[in-house]
């Protein structure tokens, strides 16, 4: 049992760092999804006329907005690298569990939505003049709701992979099913930031369920996936 | 039924298996009595029933309001359960059903959620209302299941369309139950009024038409399911047809 556990972690660790290598080679997530974030950043500013106390006040909500949209282009680049030359078939055919390669593709987009977090807070802070009240509550809800958005999104990635529309059916699918994460990430954030008095912890809390919830479904949903599109 | 590109008129009876239609005389009769209940309720909501005490006349809305939402979670439940059965069992007579139940489930969801809007109109002076679970949570639900037919109409082989359609409908099915408990705690300010039927507020002809309500509707569903289910049949027959016929024919034209 624990060799198995140790197996399927070891799995989950290669797959996971072979989509980053090739997203570090790439440079995807450093040359267009974080200057995309950065850009919906800068045009929340203008559409909302720049008004600071409008900025503070919305500045969770912003964040993760732009996280979503992120989130979106993030995983077309991940279903991309597996559709190309029946790459997504051979990582199949290597033998390892589908689960594992689900559990390594969201993750390595669970590690590129964190480093766009960790972009957007500081940006958030220089551009809305937000303030950081809880550093760890921050940190702990975007490390549960990026997990939550890579395994939604990986998984409709999957129903998507090798579809012609799939860039353009992807966020139809994705957004809808992920707002709990929207909700829940910006009410914890409302919280770390000080906007509102609210108990962010509890909130990270549905995010974390929303998490296991996505892993499982994918987990068992993958395998089918990848075998029959 | 025609289907563009085959470029054979031939007529469809006697070049399928089964009959060519999607009706029968149980679905003749389920269809008229469907019909005469719609006008009986129509009858009823609109004349014999007492304006409300409160809500005044924008009360009627109920009878159309509350089935189509059952009508719509009901056949929401039916995509959800053809999902699971067409990955568990690969029964294409589940996968056909799901398909069925969820265009029902985006009409009824969409008929739920113009009639709520009208009836928020009036009586919360207002359309939309983010504090309102239910709604929001509808409004959700369409969503995910606009996405699920958008899948379905991508195209492609029937295996693979199944299966992609399965997975979104069973993400949509347990994750709509997350987007409620989220935006209850999100809102916890509910709008929407509690269950009058349960509270026993109504008054007896309220009741009775909302009970009428209730039996036309599934009626209706009913109905409904059955033909999109034989559309779908029928589609599938024509495709395995089409393809066995250019089978034989290239066939014949190698002389094997």
């Amino acid at each position: 049992m624990w060799r198995d556990l140790r197996l399927l972690a070891g799995d989950v660790g290669l797959v996971a760092a072979k989509d980053l290598r090739i997203e570090w080679r790439a440079r995807t997530t450093l040359g267009q999804v974080l200057p995309f974030a950065l850009l919906v950043l800068v045009l929340f500013g203008f559409a909302l006329n720049a008004n600071r106390p409008t900025l503070e006040l919305a500045t969770p909500g912003l964040l993760w907005m732009t996280v979503l949209f992120a989130t979106v282009v993030a995983v077309q680049r991940s279903v991309a690298v597996e559709s190309t030359d029946g790459a997504g078939r051979m990582l199949l055919l290597s033998g390892m569990a589908p689960a594992a390669a689900f559990a390594g593709k969201a993750l390595a987009v669970a590690v590129q939505l964190l480093a766009v977090a960790a972009v957007l807070l500081p940006g958030v802070v220089l551009l809305y003049g937000a303030g950081i009240e809880s550093l760890p509550l921050a940190v702990v809800a975007s490390l549960a709701a990026t997990a939550g958005l890579a395994a939604a999104g990986s998984l409709l990635g999957a129903v998507v992979a090798g579809v012609r529309a799939h860039q353009t059916v992807l966020p139809i699918l994705l957004l809808p099913v992920v707002a709990p994460v929207l909700i829940a990430a910006t009410r914890a954030f409302e919280d770390a930031l000080g906007t509102a008095a609210v108990n962010g912890w509890s909130w990270v809390g549905l995010l974390a369920g929303f998490t296991v919830v996505n892993v499982a479904l994918g987990a068992v949903a993958y395998g089918p996936l990848m075998e029959e599109a | 039924m025609s289907r563009a590109g085959t470029g054979d008129p031939k007529p469809l009876a006697g070049y399928l298996d089964g009959p060519a239609r999607t009706g029968s005389r149980f679905t003749f009769w389920l269809g008229a009595a469907t019909l005469a209940g719609f006008a009986g309720v129509a009858a009823l909501g609109l004349l014999v029933v007492p304006a409300d005490d409160v809500q005044g006349d924008a009360v009627r809305i109920i009878f159309v309001h509350v089935p189509s939402a059952l009508g719509a979670y009901t056949a929401f439940g039916l995509t959800a359960l053809g999902s699971v059965m067409w990955l568990w069992r690969r029964s294409e007579w589940w996968d056909i059903t799901a398909h069925a139940g969820a265009e029902v489930a985006v009409l009824l969801c969409g008929l739920t959620l113009v009639t709520g809007m009208l009836w928020g109109r009036p009586t919360w002076g207002t359309y939309w209302e983010w504090g309102d679970v239910r709604l929001v949570t509808t409004l959700i639900l369409f969503l995910v299941m606009v996405g699920y037919l958008s899948v379905r109409a991508l195209g492609g082989p029937t295996g693979p369309v199944a299966t992609r359609a399965a997975v979104v409908g069973l993400v949509g099915a347990v994750n709509i139950g997350i987007v409620n408990r989220s935006v209850n705690w999100w809102a916890n300010r509910t709008l929407h009024q509690q269950s009058s039927l349960t509270e026993g507020k109504l008054e007896d002809m309220t009741l009775l038409t909302l009970v009428l309500a209730f039996v036309v509707a599934a009626m209706a569903i009913w109905w409904m399911v059955m033909h999109r289910f034989r559309i779908g049949w029928l589609e599938r027959q024509l495709a395995d047809r089409d393809i066995h016929q250019a089978v034989q024919a290239r066939r014949a034209e190698a002389g094997r």
